[in-house]
């Protein structure tokens, strides 16, 4: 008893499925709380996982597509934020650089050459440069003049919601908040996903999502440069002293991150839209890819796990509209689930107290 | 130089909030505990000042006592939540920039759940009235600001208690050692900032708005962070940077009626401070203005 209490305790899945489950607990009382019925959101999130309405016994297929689009970009963004992660930084810039990837595949979807496939191909690589080359900077900056990732990306987030405004209301056709629709050729849907899923918006970004889940498992476990990454991300100077080149690891891991978070720019942009957006706020998933990458404890597979939770609850969000729930109970949800994250560290607190008193023992018995 | 003097009263008014919740992210961070959660604070001030104001409004409470309860209940309602990170970051030994995150995602879900509770709208109903200004043109929010930089700085500087929060945040260690109770100051300090924006929130949501919706802090709180850092974690430079950065907004909201102005894109005022406070980061590098032991936490005992 004593021992599967402790390997829970240490089991970074274990306590991520327990921080998710009181997420969904406090948000439930809530729920209740207001005077409304719980039920209605369980029922949502079912019809948005599943596609089967339990009210009218009606299936539609279309809630599984939206729901695996909308995990494309948690998904990404998550990579973005876990790949930073374990080489110790925390990236809050994944927002920036998510913007910034869909301003420029926005740009070359509109001004590029229109050959087919070429031209969506290069809007994406564009978009994935871009996010690259914002993330980073911010590489360069913490490790060549020690400024804090956390306060740079911060800025940088905004700088690139200005900029996409000031790049976006350029573009052809341009208004206060869209601009002309797109050519055909840089559109990335897929008519044998949009049949099949009765018309959902789910796109040829679900094969670049999983492929770029490949390439972070790749890199991370299986190549030196993961492994010197690791290596700096569990203790900097033991790695600086090993021979592992820091400077370049945290550099370089920070353009890794943002070239996943200006992927997910890219496909949000030529995936979910016919045009080109001109930005009046964020859209939040650069943020949320911080609370999915934490949740998925910075893993490959955990994080898609926790992007598709994400992902369904944000398709849930209409439904659950419909049903008398207020939908700002997902966000709630989930920024108790990072609440609860930070808040696990009493568990580590728990586990010394629980070895103190064991010494004791130990030492009270001889 | 008229133009820029008429611009004043509307400079006062945007600073004034960014200013309240820059000082309380200082006295935090001095005392040894980074707090990324101001803009979800501020967030949740607002709110809760935009719904309470509305719904004495329609009460029948007097206009000046509404006005002052609304300020009260977003300074209390921030410290509330600010004491998720201070239980977080000072007991628990969490991640400081986890649980500030945490905090900036619960708001944005807390605030309009609320409205939509009370409401049924995804903002709060817009009140007739908020603050009026004065004989100058200037909205008491400012002087409030100006209050409290004074207050900040002779707490933080001229008193005994000023001198332990400080050391609290350079060396957590040594102050333990002569007796000075680290986790009651940084206690003191986190619920500061939480307070503090708190009220910022429900200054912008009086002044510049008659609702409050998911927009209405767009980035104002990562601004006065900017302001702390930017402003070297001292008084009168936070009051400096936030000063500069205000002006900035105010120049974005403004630059359209000048016609110098006009040939810039507004945004480009926007981006201003955050690019002045990037370069002055990689200019100052390697002096480092910022208390020693912000952000890490501190274990009674521990080496």
């Amino acid at each position: 008893m004593k021992l599967t209490r402790q390997k829970l305790i240490q089991s970074d899945g274990a306590v991520s499925v327990l921080v998710v489950f009181l997420g969904f607990l406090v948000g439930t009382i809530l729920v209740a709380l207001v005077g409304k019925n719980p039920l209605n959101m369980y029922k949502a999130i079912f019809q948005a996982l599943s596609g089967y309405n339990l009210d009218n016994g009606k299936m539609n297929i279309r809630y599984i597509g939206e729901t695996l689009n909308y995990s494309i970009p948690f998904i990404l963004c998550g990579l973005s934020m876990g790949f930073a992660n374990r080489v110790g930084l925390f990236n809050i810039g994944g927002e920036g650089q998510y913007i910034m990837g869909m301003t420029i595949a926005q740009t070359v979807a509109l001004l590029g050459p229109q050959i087919p496939v070429f031209h969506w191909v290069f809007a994406i690589a564009c978009a994935i440069l871009i996010g690259a080359i914002w993330g980073g900077v911010v590489g360069i900056l913490k490790a060549k003049y020690e400024v804090s990732e956390v306060v740079s990306t911060i800025m940088l987030n905004y700088v690139a919601l200005y900029l996409s405004r000031i790049i976006c209301l350029q573009l052809p056709g341009a208004t206060t908040y869209k601009t002309a629709n797109y050519p055909d050729t840089a559109v990335i849907t897929n008519s044998f996903f949009t049949k099949i899923t009765n018309y959902s918006l789910l796109n040829n970004g679900i094969f670049m999502m999983i492929i770029a889940v490949l390439v972070f498992w790749f890199i991370m476990e299986k190549t030196s440069l993961g492994f010197g990454m690791r290596a700096t991300g569990f203790n900097k100077e033991a790695a600086r002293a090993s021979g592992i080149p820091v400077v370049k690891s945290i550099s370089l891991s920070m353009a890794i991150a943002g070239a996943f978070a200006g992927l997910a720019g890219g496909i949000v942009a030529l995936g979910s839209f016919k045009y080109g957006r001109v930005l009046s706020g964020m859209d939040g998933y650069g943020f949320d890819g911080i609370a999915v990458a934490l949740v998925g404890n910075s893993t490959a597979l955990g994080t898609t796990l926790a992007g598709l939770l994400f992902g369904l609850l944000k398709n849930a969000q209409a439904l659950m509209q419909g049903k008398q729930i207020p939908k700002e109970i997902t966000f709630i949800i989930q920024g108790m689930i990072v609440i609860f994250i930070a808040l696990r560290s009493a568990l580590q607190l728990y586990q010394q107290y629980l070895d103190k008193k064991q010494l004791q023992r130990e030492v009270g018995v001889k | 130089m008229s133009t820029l003097l008429g611009m004043l009263p509307s400079v006062l008014m945007i600073v004034a909030p960014i200013l309240i919740t820059a000082i309380g992210g200082m006295i935090c961070e001095k005392s040894g505990v980074v707090n990324i959660a101001l803009e979800g604070l501020m967030a949740i001030g607002a709110c809760t000042a935009a719904a309470a104001h509305v719904l004495m409004e329609t009460a029948g409470v007097p206009h000046t006592l509404s006005l002052f309860l609304a300020l009260t209940m977003g300074f209390v309602v921030g410290g509330l939540f600010s004491l998720i990170h201070a239980v977080a970051a000072i007991n628990l030994n969490a991640d400081q920039t986890i649980s500030g995150t945490g905090i900036n995602l619960l708001s944005t879900g807390v605030t309009i759940f609320a409205s939509q509770i009370l409401f049924n709208a995804d903002r709060t109903k817009e009140f007739m009235m908020g603050m009026q200004t004065d004989g100058l043109g200037i909205y008491p929010t400012a002087y409030i600001a100006i209050g409290i930089v004074i207050l900040s700085w002779f707490v933080l500087y001229k008193l005994p208690f000023g001198m332990h929060l400080r050391a609290c945040g350079e060396h957590p260690g040594a102050a333990e050692s002569v007796g000075i109770n680290v986790k009651k100051m940084r206690y003191f300090a986190v619920i500061s900032s939480g307070v503090l924006a708190g009220l910022a929130g429900g200054c912008v949501v009086l002044t510049q708005t008659i609702q409050y919706t998911s927009n209405t802090i767009n980035g104002r709180g990562f601004i006065a962070l900017a302001a702390v850092s930017f402003g070297r974690w001292r008084p009168l430079g936070v009051t400096g940077a936030a000063f500069l950065f205000g002006t900035a907004q105010a120049f974005a909201i403004i630059a359209n009626n000048i016609p110098a102005l006009k040939v810039l894109p507004t945004e480009v005022f926007n981006i201003l401070p955050y690019i002045v406070t990037l370069a002055a980061l990689v200019f100052f590098s390697g002096k480092n203005y910022a208390p020693s032991a912000a952000g890490q936490p501190y274990e009674k005992g521990a080496s």
